[in-house]
């Protein structure tokens, strides 16, 4: 049994929480899944908790950045979250600034970023827990 | 060990101790290099009857050529703890050096006197002491130049430490001012300090004031750009602020891209601007109320 990365739905969000080594196989399900799961819900914000990853490498550095692009053609913002001080100085050793991919010191004030957003964008966020 | 044992040394050492520490003791106070304001008269005194005791001892093992060997450790101990001491006192390299280098004078007057007859021998021996006393005197100077290397060592990581502070401003907004250039060794420690304020106090601003940078050059401007990019990552926004006119002038005309990134000529401009980042506003109290 393969295991997938669970999506939590939170309002218009999705909420994706990564604790475990991230391979390709599961990258790729990830996104497979999280794709499925924004045109499913209806989503138009994701937002990607990484606070539990203490090493960050090239690959994952470009995997969020993938589903941040994925997720906008599909009209949704992602925010990753949760980066560890010593995780943002070592993706900015390897050149990787992640643009393009908004991010938050925590989920709460993602998603106070992604209301906001999603406010000047004129829409409601469909009832999100406060 | 064979050459050494003809040597009278460890003999001449215990029969003529007190004149030998006597004389010792007189040149060194004669001595231009005398520093009377570092050490007393008293502590000389204590310190080379001391190094005679140790020396002694260790001579009468046999290994007059060897100062690196096992048997000389109480020797080199001593002469570490001599020479640090005076390392930390202000005495110069020469002046601790001296110490050993003045035991020569009397230990070869007490040479001449004991080998009066033997020309061969006296020579040999003032040649053995020689090369041993050179040894130790060079001993105590690199003991003296590794004392001064750990010190400068350690004032520059106290100096690096102490120049990149971040403070809180308000609630959300840190304030970063840079004194001093940055390298990459201080940018590493600006990075860290800055994302644990960061993370500490959950700021989504940070103002990196470079008053006190001196120039900015290109390598400069990549640091500060890479600090600002981790930042970035961790949910904070970065302003850099202090920009003196000759800065600007050389950014332009080396084509650093700082297109992205908020600037403002002065700390207060660039705290007005979080401030209204914030929805926050500083409003005047009416007087008289």
């Amino acid at each position: 049994m393969m295991e997938r990365i669970p999506i939590l739905k939170m309002g218009a969000f999705l909420l994706v929480t990564i604790q475990v080594d991230m391979h390709d196989r599961l990258a790729l399900a990830l996104q497979d899944d999280l794709t499925e799961r924004i045109v499913a819900d209806q989503a138009h914000g994701v937002l990607i908790d990484i606070s539990a990853l203490e090493i960050v490498d090239s690959f994952i550095g470009r995997m969020l950045g993938n589903i941040a692009a994925m997720s906008r053609v599909l009209d949704a913002e992602t925010v990753v979250v949760g980066m560890q001080p010593a995780v943002a100085m070592t993706l900015v050793e390897l050149g990787l600034s992640l643009k393009g991919v908004r991010t938050a010191l925590s989920v709460e004030k993602g998603i106070d970023l992604l209301r906001v957003w999603l406010g000047l964008r004129g829409e409601t966020d469909g009832g999100a827990a406060r | 060990m064979g050459r050494n044992a003809g040597s009278k040394l460890p003999e001449i050492l215990s029969r003529y101790e007190n004149e030998l520490l006597a004389k010792w003791v007189e040149d060194q106070l004669k001595a231009a290099t005398l520093r009377r304001d570092l050490i007393t008269d008293r502590e000389l005194y204590e310190q080379s009857r001391q190094f005679l005791d140790v020396f002694r001892e260790v001579s009468l093992k046999g290994n007059l050529e060897d100062i690196l060997a096992p048997e000389w450790a109480e020797v080199r101990d001593f002469l570490s703890a001599l020479s640090k001491s005076r390392a930390a006192l202000g005495f110069s390299a020469s002046e601790t050096a001296t110490f050993i280098f003045s035991l020569k004078q009397p230990l070869f007057t007490c040479f001449r006197s004991v080998y009066s007859q033997d020309l061969e021998a006296l020579a040999a021996e003032t040649w053995a002491a020689t090369a041993l006393l050179d040894k130790l005197g060079l001993y105590v100077t690199e003991v003296y130049q590794q004392s001064r290397e750990e010190v400068i060592r350690r004032q520059q990581e106290e100096l690096l430490e102490l120049s990149t502070p971040v403070v809180k401003l308000w609630q959300g907004i840190l304030a970063l001012p840079l004194i001093g250039t940055l390298d990459s060794a201080r940018t590493q420690v600006v990075m860290e300090s800055l994302l644990q304020m960061i993370v500490q106090t959950e700021a989504s601003i940070a103002i990196i004031d470079i008053t006190g940078v001196p120039t900015v050059d290109t390598l400069v401007a990549q640091h500060l750009l890479k600090t600002v990019a981790a930042a970035r990552l961790m949910g904070a926004d970065c302003i850099i602020s202090g920009i003196r006119p000759q800065i600007a002038q050389t950014i332009v005309h080396l084509g650093v891209e700082l297109s992205d990134i908020t600037t403002k000529a002065s700390l207060a401009d660039a705290f007005a601007w979080a401030l209204q980042r914030q929805q926050l506003s500083v409003v005047k109290k009416s007087s008289g109320v």
